[in-house]
C-alpha cells in the first residue's frame, strides 16, 4: 500500500474531527425544522421558487457563514414579501432568524452571518402579503461546526 | 460591549431611492450551548431583536436565535421618500437596548 500523501492524511484528520464533533453534539431532527416551518406557515404547504439563497457550497468554519436571501418581488404595498424565516435543519435549535420587511423595504433582500453545526440544509420560507408561502433550500458542507464548543 | 455599533448608510439620496444599509454590533451572541473551561454551560446571552426605524416608522426588523454569528451583521434596504433619521435598536436578552441614529438628506 502506498503511504498516505500529506493531502490525504489531512483530509482524513479533518473528516474524523468533523465526525467526532457531529456525534458529540445535539442536533435538531429534520422534523423539528419542519415543525418550525409549519408554525410559521400555519400548516400551509409552501411552494418552491422565487427565492435565491446565497451561501458557500463548503463552509470551512461554521461559526460565521455568510448568507444572503433575495426574494423576487415588486415590494409594492399590494404585492410584497412580508416575512422571511430561515431554518438550519442540523442545528441544535433549527430556527435561525425571522426577517420582517415593510412597504418601505424596497427590496426583499437581507444578508447576515449564521452559525452552522454540521453539513446541513438551510431552508428559507417567505410569506407574501396575500398570505402565500414560498420556499427554497440549500445544502452547505461544514468542515468545523459552529454551535457548541 | 460598550463599543459603538458600526453603521454604513448614505448621507444623501434621491427621493424614492432604495438605499442599502449595513450594520454591525460587537456582541458575543453567547448561544447557551457552549461550555467554559470548567465544563459548566455558559448561559445564553444574545441580541434577540434588531429594528430599523425611519422617522419613527418601522422600516425593517428581525427576531434572532443563537444561530446568528457573534458580532451580528445585517445588510438590508430601505426606500427613502424624505429627509430624516434612522434609528437602529439592538435588544439584548438581559433587556438592554443599544441604539444608534444616522441622518440622511433626501432631495
Amino acid at each position: 500500500m502506498r503511504p498516505l500523501s500529506r493531502r490525504a492524511a489531512l483530509a482524513l484528520g479533518l473528516g474524523t474531527a468533523a465526525a467526532w464533533a457531529g456525534a458529540s453534539r445535539a442536533r435538531a431532527t429534520p422534523s423539528e425544522a419542519d415543525e418550525a416551518i409549519a408554525k410559521f406557515t400555519g400548516g400551509k404547504q409552501p411552494e418552491p421558487g422565487r427565492i435565491a439563497i446565497d451561501l458557500p457550497e463548503i463552509a470551512e468554519n461554521g461559526t460565521a457563514v455568510p448568507l444572503t436571501v433575495t426574494v423576487e418581488s415588486p415590494m409594492t404595498t399590494a404585492d410584497r414579501i412580508t416575512d422571511v424565516l430561515v431554518v438550519a435543519d442540523g442545528n441544535p435549535n433549527p430556527r435561525v432568524a425571522t426577517f420582517r420587511f415593510t412597504p418601505m423595504s424596497g427590496r426583499a433582500e437581507v444578508a447576515t452571518r449564521i452559525r452552522l453545526n454540521a453539513t446541513e440544509n438551510v431552508i428559507v420560507v417567505a410569506r407574501t402579503g396575500d398570505g402565500r408561502f414560498l420556499t427554497a433550500r440549500k445544502e452547505v458542507k461544514v468542515t468545523i461546526g459552529g454551535c457548541g464548543g | 460591549m460598550a463599543e459603538k455599533p458600526r453603521i454604513k448608510v448614505a448621507k444623501e439620496a434621491k427621493k424614492g431611492e432604495v438605499i442599502e444599509i449595513k450594520t454591525l454590533l460587537a456582541h458575543p451572541m453567547e448561544s447557551g450551548l457552549r461550555k467554559d473551561d470548567a465544563g459548566a454551560l455558559v448561559p445564553r446571552k444574545i441580541i434577540n431583536r434588531f429594528t430599523c426605524e425611519f422617522n419613527g416608522t418601522l422600516a425593517f426588523s428581525c427576531e434572532l436565535e443563537p444561530a446568528i454569528a457573534a458580532n451580528p451583521y445585517f445588510q438590508f434596504t430601505v426606500r427613502v421618500e424624505e429627509s430624516g433619521t434612522f434609528r437602529f435598536t439592538w435588544i439584548d436578552d438581559d433587556g438592554t437596548a443599544i441604539t444608534a441614529d444616522e441622518s440622511i438628506t433626501v432631495s
